[in-house]
């Protein structure tokens, strides 16, 4: 009787609750003026989203040329060694090729013996080699725009998901906001209106906040030619290098899902247990 | 009481070596009475589990703490990549790292659990005033720790929240700047700012395993109380804590930890903020400054008022105000189970600290601001008016006898109505 | 009756027994990540090979170079050195193994096994004393060397000859001698 009563008061919080956040979230004079003229970001299908995703080597490491071939001219990745690329859960490159790969760069060591800083080839321990020395000077070559660190770049950007999808989000594990982000901006310059006041050296896209970017368009059809035969679309290029940068944000996901796999069987398990022990010390009462 | 006191079998030593401990240091003797014997009602339900889960939490905030503080750098130059060192190369830093993220929304989600539980039942009120005031200490100090721990990792929200929040104390009259300039140790939040939060964030766990000790041991003197709020009247009322509260505690405490690795394997950063990813700027602001999820509610009322002191006044009033709670109460009733008015109040409440959480998250504007105004009203109107007014004008349901009896008649009335279904 | 009590029981204590053994493997499960976060991270793991140039260096001359945190003793004997190193028997030793990574563990201690093989100039060990792990002497001009002309550890007294072989003193064991390659001419790779 008691608890009936307590379950229709539930049910009728529930309900005025959504009642409000729709009231709220529904009503046009509420709307943020920042999120004008943005487009909303589309989620993209990824072999590395939900409770059993994994990266796509092909992938991870077209990705990776296209990072270092494109993107990498202007983007550091400082927290990423060269020594990452033949790691497991990675692109899956080889030690010698991931040495090979170090080998193309140079980085500055020392000081030597007599005390002056000298040039070596790269080595799987160092880290990826950054193109500016330091921020200044990125600034400097970029017309007073810094280009970000591209290491974390997936898990530093994010979406605006609104009610009701961050509730549902809880639920699905949805953590691609980052790289749908990510995929939308390299494919989103395009569809500029015709009255849209753009500045000098600023470029149009749709999904940047604000809709002017310092980035010019990056990606252009055939701007690398994959090994493996591949077709270098922009659709393509955008979306292997926002693998890898998913990747290079998170380098430990594969562990992670696997890992957290077999956590949530072993306490299903355990919880089982303990309800039937439970019920079974409780039953001692003689109620 | 003293009933309580004497209740269940009494320590026995079992060798020679725990009588020779016993008579020197009773510590087996103080475990038997206030684990295995304590006297517990015999119906407390799901919601009573929660203190458990709070214990494990701040142990486990603790153990993976001290571990990630072995690799951690508190300089402003390396926090941040320090952070991202453990992410990547220490020997399951990710884990460890995720646990101690995720643990602390899961340790906030247990104690609003906790906290809402003992607004239903009553549990605040004679005599376990102190009971409650402990607590409310303890979630003071948990606001403070989780505050400080938030600006370790040295991202941009790190950074922008301490500037915030620190910031707020520079609206204290004449003394403000001063103030603020000595919790900053500059002026500005810098590298000094960073290395003493790191310190107080070690420290701040410690205080609240202590005032965690004195909540128990309060909580042992008075007893629990239990969903039906009526005090424990004889033996019959109770049943040991161990087995059968420990085997309820474990389960629940399992079934929270399927919740708790589901965010820490599925869904890590969900409930951070994505700006924390980047490394602090101290020239350029993100574009909405949001705290964690749990502060949401206070950082709405710290909006709703239109004056910078009036602002900070109202959101450390929001938290005093529980302090008060057991005078402000005037019912002779506890559990909400038998106070028809109190308890619609209650779910309005709830609903008013969800939504209150939800304002906090959305720019101080237009009708979200006239929301957070009246939500901020009717959160204090709630303790001010609401609570002591119910206790004169409400009219009880009758209490049962016993707790027994209450038990006892549930069961009845359940085995009836299988009968029914059968015939 | 009593026979249904005892099933009774058997899979009472069936199930409290299962859940306490899964409930133990969980704990010792979550334990370990606690424990392996304290072992060499993937860093340190990924620069325990590094690569010297020793192109410059003339006869006696000695360099220290580190690697995984400790001293690495690189020298180019004299022939002197390496005579007087030669000239000893093995029944004089206090330690009769090489204790040399390159070789096998029960390699003897002879010269030819501590230094470099094909390349007798050079010998390449840790500069940690066998003892209690201080840096031995010897490595700059005008340190004392020891009785046996080679090392000398100050802290507490022990002698190393010209081949790194621990001669007298409290040291049990000669200096250990970490993998070392000659990747040509002028290049070792340590580790």
């Amino acid at each position: 009787m008691c608890k009936s009563i307590n379950l229709s008061k539930i049910r009728q919080l529930i309900l005025s609750l959504l009642g409000i956040f729709f009231l709220i979230t529904s009503s046009s004079t509420f709307s943020i003026a920042a999120g004008e003229g943005v487009s909303k970001v589309k989620e993209q299908d990824w072999t590395f989203s939900g409770v059993f995703g994994y990266y796509d080597r092909g992938a991870l490491q077209r990705g990776f040329q296209v990072y270092k071939e494109v993107c990498s001219s202007c983007h550091s990745m400082k927290y990423v060694y060269y020594r990452n690329l033949s790691e497991p859960g990675g692109p899956g490159f080889s030690v010698d090729e991931a040495k090979a790969i170090a080998a193309e760069f140079t980085v500055v060591d020392g000081p030597d013996a007599s005390g002056d800083m000298f040039e070596r080839n790269a080595v799987p321990s160092d880290k990826f080699v950054s193109p500016y020395d330091n921020d200044a000077m990125a600034r400097m070559s970029n017309g007073g725009a810094l280009p970000p660190d591209l290491s974390l770049i997936a898990k530093a950007r994010s979406t605006e998901r609104g009610f009701p999808l961050w509730i549902i989000d809880l639920f699905t594990g949805y953590q691609e906001q980052g790289v749908d982000y990510v995929y939308a901006l390299l494919n989103g310059y395009k569809d500029m209106p015709s009255d849209f006041p753009l500045q000098d050296g600023m470029n149009y896209n749709k999904y940047y906040p604000g809709n002017q970017i310092a980035m010019y368009n990056p990606l252009s059809s055939d701007l690398v030619e994959y090994a493996d035969g591949t077709e270098a679309t922009v659709e393509n290029m955008s979306k292997d290098v926002a693998t890898f940068l998913m990747w290079t944000a998170e380098p430990k996901l594969e562990a992670r899902k696997k890992m957290g796999f077999k956590v949530i069987i072993f306490l299903s398990l355990l919880a089982g247990l303990l309800y039937f022990s439970k019920k079974k010390i409780w039953a001692r009462l003689d109620h | 009481m003293s009933k309580i006191s004497t209740y269940g079998k009494k320590y026995e030593p079992k060798s020679g070596v725990s009588r020779w401990f016993d008579e020197r240091l009773p510590l087996p003797r103080l475990m038997h009475n206030s684990v295995n014997a304590f006297p517990t009602p015999r119906n407390l339900n799901y919601w009573y589990t929660f203190g458990g889960v709070l214990t494990f939490c701040l142990i486990t905030q603790i153990i993976t703490g001290v571990v990630l503080s072995m690799h951690y750098t508190a300089n402003s130059e390396l926090a941040f990549g320090s952070v991202e060192h453990i992410m990547r190369n220490v020997n399951y830093g990710w884990l460890i790292r995720y646990i101690h993220a995720v643990g602390a929304s899961m340790f906030f989600l247990a104690v609003y659990v906790h906290i809402f539980r003992g607004l239903y039942y009553g549990s605040y009120k004679a005599p376990r005033e102190l009971l409650w005031i402990l607590g409310v200490v303890i979630y003071l100090l948990m606001t403070a720790t989780a505050f400080m721990g938030y600006v370790l990792p040295w991202g941009q929200m790190s950074f922008w929240g301490a500037t915030v929040i620190t910031n707020l104390f520079s609206a204290i009259p004449v003394v403000g700047g001063t103030i603020t300039e000595w919790l900053w140790g500059g002026f500005a939040v810098d590298n000094s700012t960073l290395n003493r939060f790191f310190s107080l964030h070690y420290l701040l766990p410690f205080m609240i395993f202590g005032v965690v000790i004195l909540h128990i041991w309060s909580l042992h003197v008075t007893g629990n109380n239990n969903p039906t709020g009526i005090s424990v009247k004889d033996e019959q009322d109770t049943i040991p804590f161990s087995p059968y509260y420990t085997v309820k505690d474990a389960f629940a405490l399992v079934c929270f930890l399927i919740l708790f690795a589901w965010f820490i394997f599925y869904n890590p950063n969900i409930l951070g903020h994505s700006d924390n990813y980047i490394e602090a700027n101290p020239l350029s602001t993100p574009a909405h400054i949001v705290p964690e999820w749990y502060l949401l509610p206070f950082y709405a009322i710290l909006r709703a008022i239109p004056s910078k002191i009036g602002g900070v006044i109202f959101m450390f009033s929001a938290i005093a105000i529980l302090f008060l709670l057991p005078w402000l109460d005037t019912s002779k009733i506890r559990s909400a189970t038998f106070r028809p008015l109190y308890r619609q109040f209650y779910w309005i409440f709830l609903a008013n600290c969800l939504v209150l959480g939800y304002l906090g998250s959305q720019n101080p504007e237009g009708g979200y601001l006239i929301a957070s105004r009246i939500c901020t009203a009717y959160y204090f109107i709630h303790f001010l008016v609401v609570f002591p007014l119910l206790g004169i004008i409400e009219t009880p349901k009758p209490l049962p006898e016993s707790i027994t009896k209450s038990v006892l008649e549930k069961i009845k009335s359940k085995a009836n109505e299988e009968n029914k279904q059968e015939v | 009756m009593s026979d249904k009590e005892t099933k009774e029981t058997n899979r009472r204590d069936f199930i409290f027994l299962a859940t306490g053994a899964v409930a133990a493997v969980g704990v010792a499960s979550a334990a370990w990540p606690l424990i392996h976060q304290m072992n060499p991270d993937s860093t340190a793991l990924a620069l325990s090979t590094i690569e010297v140039d020793v192109s410059g260096m003339e006869v006696g001359q000695s360099i220290t170079v580190k690697w995984r945190g400790k001293p690495v003793f690189i020298r180019r004997r004299t022939r002197d050195e390496i005579d007087l190193a030669r000239s000893v028997s093995l029944d004089d030793l206090p330690d009769g193994l090489a204790r040399n990574n390159n070789a096998t563990n029960t390699a003897t201690a002879t010269d030819e096994n501590r230094s470099i093989e094909g390349k007798e100039e050079w010998l390449v060990m840790l500069g940690v004393c066998t003892h209690l792990g201080c840096v031995p002497k010897g490595q700059s001009i005008g340190d004392a060397r020891g009785d046996y002309g080679g090392w000398y550890c100050p802290c507490h007294g022990s002698h190393y000859d010209t081949a790194g072989r621990i001669r007298k003193g409290p040291a049990p064991t000669n200096l250990d001698i970490p993998p070392a390659i000659f990747l040509n001419d002028s290049v070792i790779k340590i580790g």
